[in-house]
């Protein structure tokens, strides 16, 4: 009895919780923009809305895509097929296998086209990831990273934003490169689908780590003329001081030194060993966990500092 | 000529308000404060961009910053809007401490800042719907109130082009709709008709008053128009070099250096009747220069007709009378020393500025 009772409140109350929802609800659609919206809290909000304003940029505009791309090709082809060490040797009058020998002493492999292919897939990289600071500065130039502090968006999120964007980026670009790579004629003898997903695994690390580098040395600058200045700056140390084009080997032991120091030459060796089964620098092991610690290193650094720099 | 004759009444009648207090300040008198600023300071360098700045501003009115450009009124809004640390001091908004709670004042606020940021590869609807993921507003609750505040701001039609095809006028109108996409209790609106023709800065007043008296909303801007500020204010506090010079309603400033002045001039030379015209209560000074009665009221509109009939009965006749009544000008003159004319060179450079970033975006 009781219990039919109690039954009844509750659903008469349900009832009557119902009926009032539903004038809420009349009420929100008669008065429109006077409830305010639920907003949410969780500190990764807006994280993908901040990537994809700067992807689209990129992606609705094919010729900065193509531009971007040229710079690698033309280097694949002036470098990986103008000096072609193979031939240089052919005229020394050994024999194929002593050729062979003297080349994989070298670079680790009989083709040097290929070599550098795999250093053309870090060049792109760095290249991308050097302009994502770009992107901060004409952000605070322009006013729109003022309006995003302004919001509650995570300040991290303003700066993993930056990152992201550019590592997609780099991923898009970099498997562009290597098809064209193939398609000029680099050995694919050693593919597997686990190196491929190994490389592009070492490439969104040090994508990751790059860009975050770059990113950071953005947040408090409003000036793309320093910012071009330090781009230029960084960016042809990384790549000549790097084993990107030449062995680590064949230089003189202070840069080689310098070589072991520059996390861009950890990348190319793990995408050398993985692609084209060349004899590396150092063990793929130590290759990924140098890397790993670049891209993490690098980007709490980056979300630290810009809650730190991106208000003064 | 009227402005003319001001000036000089201006420079010798200046006396501190005994007016009543206008409507507006009785109302807002009794709302909450939503902004309580404490002691403010902002040092950059050796410069001190906001010096020692307290003011308060009360739920449900639009509180106005009127001052010269580099005066501390942008970084006055930033540090409010939690985009600056302030050097010293301290300020609430909307009940939270811009220090300890800046996510709880980003919530609660909207800005319009100065610059046009909406991004110009978009369109103005994923401007809004940007705005809206940056503050974590649902995709479907999103796109209700962007529709809405296209609406309001009549933007509709353009919602699905570039922004890059926009005029100013339509940019500006998106701007305000980015700032009020969280639906805030406080808006801060950062010069909000700068370099606007006539016909749009109209169309933001409106849109100003709109969210005022409709939405109920507080809103804080700043401005060196000081029609703007007349015509949208309900107080308003005069910048300069970082300092508050004096808060109050427009008409409060006004009154403060001297009331309305009415010139009549009398076909009769004798007799003088000003001692008589004196009497009258709501006359504060009379000044005869041979048939020109200069009179300094409150409530100009009520006191020439009683003037009028004085004159009448004492068998005089007028030839003429004009009402001057004071504007910000004056105000704003004789507080910082500067006329609004000064003012334009830095105008006309915002406006430089702003299409060589325009051009540089194209």
């Amino acid at each position: 009895m009781e219990k039919t009772e109690l039954n009844e409140q509750t659903s008469s109350e349900n009832s009557s919780v119902q009926q009032k929802q539903n004038e809420e609800n009349l009420a929100r659609e008669q008065q429109p923009f006077r409830t305010r919206p639920k907003m949410s809290t969780s500190p990764l909000h807006g994280l993908w809305a901040l990537t994809n304003r700067d992807l689209r940029k990129w992606y609705t505009n094919p010729i900065q895509l193509f531009v971007s791309l040229i710079q690698p090709i033309v280097w694949l082809g002036l470098f990986g097929k103008a000096l072609n060490f193979g031939t240089f040797i052919a005229g020394s009058g050994a024999s194929q296998a002593q050729q062979d020998l003297i080349l994989k002493n070298f670079f680790g492999t009989t083709s040097y086209f290929s070599f550098l292919a795999c250093g053309m897939l870090a060049f792109i990289v760095l290249f991308t990831s050097a302009f994502s600071g770009m992107s901060v500065v004409f952000d605070r130039r322009f006013g729109f990273l003022n309006k995003a502090l302004s919001t509650p968006v995570a300040r991290g999120s303003i700066v993993m934003g930056k990152i992201l964007q550019s590592v997609v980026r780099s991923l898009v670009q970099s498997a562009i490169v290597l098809v064209i790579a193939v398609v000029l004629g680099m050995d694919t003898t050693h593919f597997t689908p686990l190196g491929i997903a190994g490389t592009f695994l070492i490439i969104f690390l040090m994508g990751t780590g790059l860009s975050a580098l770059f990113t950071m040395l953005a947040l408090r600058s409003g000036d793309w003329q320093t910012q071009m200045a330090i781009i230029n700056l960084l960016n042809m140390p990384l790549l000549f001081a790097s084993n990107a084009l030449f062995p680590a080997k064949i230089m003189p032991t202070w840069l080689q030194d310098v070589v072991k120091l520059n996390p861009v030459s950890y990348a190319i060796d793990a995408a050398r060993q993985l692609l084209i089964g060349a004899t590396g620098m150092t063990s793929l092991l130590v290759d990924f966990s140098v890397m790993m610690g670049f891209a993490i290193i690098l980007s709490a650094i980056g979300i630290v500092l810009s809650w730190r720099l991106l208000s003064k | 000529m009227r402005k003319y004759l001001y000036r000089l009444e201006f420079v010798v009648l200046k006396r501190e308000s005994d007016i009543d207090m206008s409507a507006t300040q009785i109302e807002t008198q009794t709302s909450p404060t939503i902004v309580k600023v404490e002691n403010l300071s902002k040092v950059f360098g050796e410069l001190k961009a906001v010096d020692n700045v307290s003011f308060e501003i009360k739920e449900g009115e639009i509180f106005g910053f009127l001052g010269p450009n580099g005066a501390g009124k942008t970084t006055t809004i930033n540090i409010l809007t939690t985009l600056l640390k302030p050097s010293s001091g301290k300020a609430e908004v909307c009940g939270y401490d811009i220090f300890k709670k800046a996510n709880e004042v980003r919530r609660n606020v909207g800005v319009v800042p100065q610059e046009y940021t909406a991004d110009e590869d978009m369109t103005g609807i994923n401007n809004i719907l940007l705005c809206s993921d940056l503050y974590g507003i649902p995709r479907s609750d999103a796109k209700r109130h962007a529709e809405e505040l296209l609406k309001l701001v009549e933007l509709q039609d353009a919602a699905k082009r570039k922004v890059s095809t926009y005029s100013g006028g339509m940019r500006r109108r998106l701007e305000l709709a980015c700032g009020l996409i969280n639906y805030p209790k406080l808006l801060f609106l950062d010069e909000p008709t700068l370099g606007l023709d006539v016909q749009t800065r109209t169309a933001v007043w409106k849109y100003i008053k709109t969210l005022k008296e409709e939405y109920h909303m507080t809103l804080f801007m700043t401005t060196h128009y000081l029609e703007e500020a007349d015509h949208l204010c309900d107080r308003i506090a005069i910048i300069d070099h970082g300092h508050i010079i004096k808060v109050g309603s427009p008409e409060e400033l006004k009154e403060s250096i001297g009331g309305d002045v009415i010139v009549v001039n009398v076909e009769e030379l004798e007799p003088d009747i000003s001692p008589d015209i004196a009497k009258i209560k709501l006359v504060k000074d009379v000044k005869k220069n041979a048939e020109i009665y200069r009179i300094k009221v409150e409530l100009g509109e009520e006191a020439s007709p009683q003037i009028m009939d004085l004159i009448r009965s004492k068998g005089l006749h007028v030839t003429k009378i004009s009402l001057t009544k004071p504007t910000l000008d004056e105000v704003y003159l004789e507080l910082t020393g500067r006329t609004l004319r000064e003012e334009e060179v830095d105008k006309l450079q915002a406006f430089r500025q702003r299409a060589t970033i325009r051009r540089a975006r194209s």
